[in-house]
């Protein structure tokens, strides 16, 4: 067992660990606290794999913005000193159902996949022969020039010398996303603006 | 030497780290595990010596500025023992969970305190290249980091079923969210300047001459620097800033119902992540690890070229002047809490969203549309300061393996188009869009080697 796959059983069992605990727990805040478990061992998993921009911004998105908000608004509504959330039978069966699912879909996909094969198929498709190397600036830590190239419409890990010809990038959902969060912002401005202009 | 992980493959590091003990009778995996103990032991025990001497350094500022001696008697003439004094008390103390509260939650939230403001030093560097973790993306990540603070303030206001520490939890909360903002912004307006959000990057570009840190690289990063040093003062819920723990009106905020050290780790990791934000800061605009004396750096960028003592030596220099500058904005940070008057929370709100969040953005504009005016007005690429171009390759280029697609064709300081004194040709403004985004196309390319490039 060599470091990487230690530490990824580590954080994959964390992960699951975390889990499994939010759906247990009956407290809100408990619950809360399990998901910064299953969601920082996530992220881990992406600095595992030399995704270190996209496991930072799962911490920053989900773990110190999503959930922060999320006990925030706990802490502001609710009535009683703790916040229980009582599950009915119905709803447990219900849950159940829609979980095995999708653990269902999970699992055939994941066996449906010839991954030995596809490996070697992309080597070949690449030029490489037997297994697939990755872009190899992930693991000397240069992710991020190459991410915000392709955010600005370049693909300079997709190389330029076979076919003379650039690939286009990811400018248009980059600026879809960015009005939409402008869009987002203004519509949460608007809902917390002073509303009692009447009185001064 | 204990801190030059970066730009090394695993097995290199594994001789280098792991004892031979350790290499002869373990697995891999284990030499990892004993690998990261070592390392943990020794952040652990470098981080709770300098709040050690940090809280000593507050009580004896605080007894200055309040015209008494503050501690005097410990371990002989300046009282320097009395922090270690503190430490014995405060482990002997009992270790007191209420029992109204969420023990399990009450329990951890020192934790996550202390875990988030100690891990975000894994990309901080001390050094040219000392550093544990040489990402690409040093700044978000160290930021991410940091915000998960935050997480464990609130749960220990929340899981202690006190009505002062409620109110703490909420008010940090509060205050932590939003001077998150007007931070992040601060600290990408020298990102702008230096085109990279890599610190060791950031920092070696600095090298040669105080003119050429990114405090005085234009109008907007020099205002940039206090905007940070305050909003960094707040998010590290210091006096004038610490409502959450306002002893007057809450008791002790959101630690009310904790003792013993439990109670310190708040502590410990607030002074570690004072030490950080400044050391953000240091690296940001102050010049990192270079003197600023034009002399010194390049005598000392010339002893850390070789793989040797020299080289050694000069890191360990650079550990030190790094160190003295983060040490003097964590003094200033002390002096502001005992001369400013607490202000009230609506204030800290108001402050923060309708001045500092405005200001940054100004600010970040501002830094981004100077180049232009540089160039345009002008016809200037820099005002006093070397080009900044020039100083990227050097940065690069000095010991640093860059992505082959990034490498510059003969013109240095041109091709580099993340360099903002970069601007647009002189003509591009006179012609339609379509061209103007054309010729920006060009500079874009002028990334790729130029044999590459068939157009």
């Amino acid at each position: 067992m060599n470091g990487d796959s230690l530490f990824f059983t580590l954080f994959a069992f964390m992960a699951c660990l975390g889990a499994v605990a939010v759906v247990v727990s009956q407290r809100m805040v408990r619950m809360a606290f399990w998901l910064i478990i299953s969601l920082g061992s996530t992220a881990a998993l992406f600095f595992l794999i030399d995704a270190d921009f996209l496991g930072a911004a799962q911490l920053l998105i989900y773990v110190g913005g999503t959930l922060v908000l999320l006990v925030f608004a706990v802490m502001l509504t609710s009535s009683g000193p703790y916040l229980n959330i009582e599950t009915s039978p119905g709803e447990i069966v219900m849950a159940a159902m829609l979980g095995l699912l999708f653990l269902f879909m999970v699992v055939s996909s994941q066996t449906g996949i010839d991954w030995n094969g596809t490996n070697q198929q992309m080597a070949a498709a690449n030029g490489m022969t037997g297994e697939i190397s990755t872009f190899d600036s992930g693991s000397e830590g240069n992710t991020l020039r190459t991410i915000g190239m392709s955010l600005l419409g370049l693909r300079p890990d997709r190389g330029a010398a076979e076919t003379g010809q650039l690939h286009t990038g990811y400018l248009l959902p980059f600026e879809i996303v960015s009005v939409h969060l402008l869009v987002v912002l203004i519509g949460a401005a608007y809902l917390a603006r002073a509303k009692r202009r009447r009185d001064t | 030497m204990f801190l030059t992980l970066a730009s090394q493959s695993v097995p290199e590091l594994l001789d280098y780290f792991a004892p031979q003990w350790l290499q002869d009778t373990a697995s891999e995996g284990w030499q990892y595990v004993g690998a990261a103990l070592v390392h943990m032991a020794l952040l652990f025990g470098v981080f709770s010596l300098c709040p050690f001497f940090l809280i000593w350094l507050e009580r004896k500022v605080a007894g200055r500025i309040q015209d008494r001696l503050g501690p005097t008697r410990v371990g002989g003439r300046f009282g320097w023992l009395q922090s270690l004094a503190d430490g014995i008390k405060l482990i002997q103390k009992e270790d007191l969970c209420p029992p109204a509260a969420d023990s399990m939650l009450f329990n951890a939230a020192p934790y996550i305190v202390c875990m988030s403001s100690f891990a975000a030093f894994i990309v901080l560097p001390f050094s040219e290249g000392w550093v544990a973790v040489a990402a690409d993306c040093g700044l978000f990540i160290m930021l991410a980091i940091m915000s998960l603070e935050v997480f464990g303030i609130i749960l220990a206001g929340y899981s202690s079923a006190s009505k002062w520490s409620l109110f703490g939890g909420m008010r940090e909360a509060a205050q932590m969210v939003s001077y998150e903002i007007p931070m992040a912004i601060c600290a990408l307006i020298p990102v702008v300047a230096a085109g990279s959000l890599n610190l060791g990057e950031i920092g070696d570009m600095q090298s040669g001459g105080i003119q050429n840190w990114f405090l005085f690289h234009d109008p907007f990063t020099f205002i940039a620097f206090f905007v940070y040093f305050v909003v960094a003062t707040a998010s590290c819920k210091r006096a004038p800033f610490d409502l959450a723990e306002a002893e007057s009106e809450l008791v002790g905020g959101f630690h009310t119902e904790y003792s013993g050290m439990r109670w310190s780790f708040f502590f410990m990791g607030e002074y570690a992540s004072m030490f950080a934000v400044c050391g953000i800061a240091s690296i940001l605009f102050l010049g990192g690890w270079n003197t600023g004396l034009q002399g010194i750096d390049e005598i000392l960028s010339t002893m850390r070229a070789g793989d040797n003592a020299g080289s050694y030596l000069a890191g360990v220099l650079g550990v030190g002047i790094f160190a003295a500058k983060a040490a003097i904005g964590v003094f200033i940070q002390v002096w502001l809490r005992w001369t400013v008057p607490r202000i009230r929370i609506d204030q800290v709100i108001t402050v923060c969203l309708k001045y500092l969040v405005p200001i940054s953005c100004f600010l970040f504009l501002g830094a981004i549309v100077w180049p232009l005016i540089l160039h345009k007005g002008l016809g200037d690429r820099t005002t006093w300061n070397e080009p900044l171009g020039e100083r990227v390759a050097e940065a690069i280029e000095g010991g640093r393996t860059v992505t082959t697609v990034l490498e510059r064709d003969e013109r240095p300081g041109q091709s580099d188009a993340h360099s903002p004194d970069h601007g647009p040709d002189a003509d591009s403004k006179d012609e339609d869009e379509d061209s103007v985004s054309a010729t920006q196309f060009d500079h874009s390319l002028t990334l790729y080697p130029a044999e590459e490039v068939s157009r």
